[in-house]
C-alpha cells in the first residue's frame, strides 16, 4: 500500500476538523519533504555529495527558496510502479534569489529512484522552465540522475524531449545554467548541452552519451568513467563544461559570481556596479614583450583594463589559446575575447573558434558589449585541423562576430596576421571601433614567412641567401610590420599608446551605449554548426 | 610564469609558447593506408573469401566480419594481390586487428 494514500483512507476528509486538517498537512509535508531530505542526507554523504535540498539552499540567498509541486506523484503502473511512492517524484523545483536576483531552480534527488526521469518528474521541470521563460528570470538546473526511468518507457523519453524543447525556446531569452553534480548519461546530458553555462565538480560530475560498459561491449575499448566523461575531461578536452570546481561549495560560489555579471533576460541589461580603477599591479607596457614571438598572459592585459582587475574566465581550461570571460568596465559588464600568446601562440583552431563563437552569441543575445584583444599569427595549419573541419568551425567565429549587433570594440595588441586579423572582429566584420597600439603589426603574415614568399627568387639567387633573407625580412618589417598600412585605409580608427588605451575603450563603450543596427529581416540565420 | 615554453613554428616564424594537452595528444596523420585491412569493430570472422596470391580489385569481397549480430562485408581498399591473410573462419578479432594485407599494383 502506498504510504501517502494512508491519509485519505484513514481520515474522513469531509468531516475533519480544522485542527486535524492542519495536522494532516504537516504530517504529509514532513513525510514528503523533511523525512526524505533527512534520509537523502545519509545516502548522499556516503557518496561525498550534498543533498538536492542543501544544494538549492547553498546556491540561493538565505531563506529565499520557495518550493512548488511538493505533492506531485507519478501515474506509472507497470513493473510494480503503482506500488511505489516517490517523494516529489525525485526532483525539487522552486524559485528564490541569488544576491537579490530572482532565479528559477530545480534539483534532481539521486536518492529517489536514482534521480531517474519519469514523466511527472519531467513535467515538474518543464513547469518551472515555463515560469522562468514567462517571468524572464534565469534558470538553474542541478543534474544528478541515472537517466531515463526505464519502467515508464516512452513516457520518460517524452519527458526529456519536452525539456529539450523548452531549453531551446528559452535559449537567448533567459540565461540557462546547468550544474552537473552526479552521473549524467544518455538523454540527460542533452539538456545541459542546450543551456548556456555548464558547471562541473571534480570527481562528482560525470557526463557521457554511452557509458564505459557499452563502449567495452561494442568497441572493445576499455576506459574508466572518470577518463571517459569526468569533470576534468569536459572542462579541458571536450569543452562541454564552462566552469570547473574542486568542490560543490566552490562551484556554487562560481555560479553566484556568474549571475552577478549577466542580465536576467534579453530585455534587460546586466546590473551596473560601482566603477573602480584597475589595480596598479597591471601595467600594459610591462606585460607585452616587444618581440612578437615572446609569450605573455593576455589575462593580465584584461586585468589591466577591467574594474578592480576583476575577470571571470569562462572555459578556462578548454582551448586555452583563446581566452573568454566577463569583466566590468566603468561598472558595466563586458564580454572579453582575447588571443592567448602563451598557449599555441594564440592561434585560431577548431576548438578556439567554436569556444569564442558561442560566447559571442551569448553576449549578443543578452546585450553585453564585446571587447576583442587581438594578438595572433593566424589559423592553425595541420592535417588534423583540416580533417576536423577547421573551415566550418573557423567560420563560426566569422559568423558570430558579423551577426553580433552589440557594441564591438577591438584592440590590436601586437600582431594581427592574415585570416586571424579578419576573424578577430576586424572593421570588416562590423567592429564599431578598432584601436591599435603603436607597436602592433597588421599584415598578411609575419615578416619571415612573407619575405620567404615575396623575395623567393632574390633569396635563392643571392650569393649569401641567409644574408639576403635577413635584408628582405628587415625591409618587409620596416614597410609592413606596423599599424599604419591598415590605419591609412581607415581599418584602424585610432593608434593609441598603452597609457591611453583604457580611456579610449571606456569612451567607446560610453558613446556606443545606445547603438542600434538594422539588419534585413530573417527568421533566423544559418550559422555553420 | 612557471610554464616551460617550447618552440612552435608557423609561417617560418618561431614562437615561444605552450601546447594544450589536447594538441599534444593529437594523432599525427600517416596517410591513408591502402595495403592493410583492419577490423573496424571487434567481432568474429564468419567467412574468408580470398586466398593468398588472388588478384583483387577495389571493392571486391575479402571476408565477412560478424559483430553485434550483423554480418559486415569487408572489401578490398585497393587493386592488387592478396599478400597475406592473418585470420581464419571462426577467429575472434579485436578492434584494429590486422586481417589481410594487400600488395597494391
Amino acid at each position: 500500500m502506498k504510504v501517502h494514500k494512508l491519509f485519505f483512507i484513514n481520515a474522513k476528509v469531509i468531516t475533519m476538523s480544522l485542527a486535524t486538517r492542519l495536522v494532516d498537512f504537516f504530517t504529509k509535508k514532513k513525510t514528503i519533504a523533511d523525512d526524505t531530505d533527512a534520509l537523502s542526507k545519509v545516502k548522499q554523504q556516503k557518496l561525498g555529495k550534498m543533498t538536492a535540498r542543501d544544494r538549492i539552499e547553498a546556491i540561493l540567498d538565505e531563506n529565499s527558496f520557495h518550493e512548488y509541486d511538493l505533492f506531485v506523484e507519478h501515474k506509472a503502473e507497470d513493473f510494480g510502479m503503482d506500488k511505489k511512492f516517490l517523494p516529489r517524484d525525485g526532483v525539487i523545483t522552486g524559485t528564490g534569489d541569488i544576491v537579490g536576483h530572482p532565479i528559477c531552480i530545480y534539483a534532481q534527488d539521486f536518492t529517489i529512484a536514482g534521480g531517474s526521469l519519469g514523466l511527472a518528474h519531467a513535467r515538474k521541470i518543464t513547469k518551472i522552465m515555463d515560469h522562468a521563460i514567462k517571468l524572464g528570470i534565469p534558470l538553474i538546473g542541478i543534474n544528478d540522475s541515472g537517466g531515463a526511468r526505464i519502467q515508464e518507457g516512452v513516457n520518460s523519453l517524452a519527458g526529456y524531449g519536452e525539456i529539450f524543447y523548452r531549453n531551446t525556446l528559452a535559449s537567448g531569452v533567459i540565461p540557462q545554467i546547468s550544474v552537473i553534480l552526479g552521473p549524467c548519461a544518455g538523454g540527460a546530458v542533452y539538456s545541459p548541452a542546450l543551456t548556456d553555462f555548464v558547471f562541473v565538480v571534480d570527481k562528482i560530475s560525470k557526463m557521457f552519451i554511452t557509458g564505459p560498459e557499452v563502449i567495452k561491449t561494442v568497441l572493445g575499448e576499455e576506459i574508466s568513467m572518470e577518463d571517459l566523461g569526468g569533470a576534468k575531461v569536459h572542462a579541458e578536452i571536450s569543452g562541454n563544461a564552462h566552469f570547473f570546481a574542486e568542490s560543490e561549495i566552490e562551484c556554487f560560489e562560481q555560479i553566484k559570481r556568474l549571475v552577478s555579471f549577466i542580465p536576467w533576460n534579453n530585455n534587460k541589461k546586466a546590473e551596473k556596479f560601482e566603477p573602480k580603477p584597475p589595480k596598479p599591479d597591471y601595467q600594459i607596457s610591462q606585460i607585452i614583450p616587444k618581440e612578437s614571438t615572446t609569450p605573455y598572459d593576455v589575462r593580465d592585459i584584461i586585468r589591466a583594463l577591467s574594474d578592480d582587475s576583476d575577470f571571470l574566465e569562462v572555459q578556462a581550461h578548454f582551448a586555452a589559446n583563446i581566452v573568454i570571460g566577463f569583466a566590468r568596465l566603468n561598472g558595466d559588464t563586458v564580454g572579453i575575447i582575447g588571443n592567448q600568446p602563451m598557449v599555441l601562440a594564440g592561434v585560431l583552431d577548431v576548438d578556439s573558434s567554436d569556444k569564442a563563437a558561442r560566447f559571442i552569441r551569448f553576449c549578443d543575445s543578452f546585450s553585453i558589449p564585446l571587447l576583442t584583444l587581438v594578438d595572433l599569427p593566424g589559423y592553425l595549419p595541420g592535417v588534423d585541423q583540416e580533417h576536423a573541419g577547421v573551415i566550418r568551425h573557423g567560420a563560426k567565429i566569422l559568423y558570430a562576430y558579423s551577426e553580433a549587433t552589440v557594441p564591438k570594440i577591438t584592440v590590436v595588441l601586437r600582431k594581427a596576421y592574415g585570416g586571424g586579423y579578419i576573424a578577430m572582429c576586424s572593421k570588416h566584420l562590423g567592429a564599431d571601433f578598432v584601436f591599435s597600439l603603436p607597436t602592433a603589426e597588421i599584415a598578411v603574415m609575419g615578416p619571415e614567412g612573407a619575405a620567404n614568399i615575396i623575395f623567393k627568387k632574390e633569396i635563392s639567387e643571392a650569393n649569401d641567401p641567409d644574408a639576403m633573407r635577413r635584408v628582405k625580412v628587415e625591409e618587409y618589417t620596416a614597410k609592413f610590420a606596423n599599424p599604419y598600412k591598415a590605419a591609412s585605409a581607415g581599418y584602424i580608427d585610432a593608434v593609441v599608446t598603452e597609457d591611453e588605451l583604457r580611456d579610449q575603450v571606456l569612451h567607446s563603450l560610453h558613446i556606443a551605449t545606445d547603438k542600434k543596427e538594422n539588419r534585413p529581416f530573417k527568421k533566423h540565420g544559418i550559422p555553420p554548426f | 610564469m612557471s610554464e616551460q615554453f617550447t618552440d612552435f613554428v608557423l609561417d617560418d616564424t618561431v614562437y615561444r609558447t605552450t601546447f594544450t594537452r589536447k594538441f599534444s595528444m593529437r594523432k599525427i596523420f600517416k596517410g591513408f593506408d591502402k595495403s592493410s585491412v583492419k577490423a573496424f569493430i571487434p567481432g568474429i570472422i564468419r567467412e574468408v573469401s580470398v586466398n593468398t596470391g588472388d588478384k583483387v580489385n577495389t571493392g571486391d569481397k575479402l571476408l565477412i566480419l560478424e559483430a553485434m549480430k550483423m554480418k559486415n562485408l569487408v572489401t578490398s581498399p585497393a587493386d592488387g594481390v592478396v599478400k597475406h591473410i592473418h585470420v581464419k573462419t571462426g577467429n575472434k578479432v579485436a578492434k584494429s586487428q590486422l586481417l589481410i594485407e594487400i600488395q597494391p599494383y
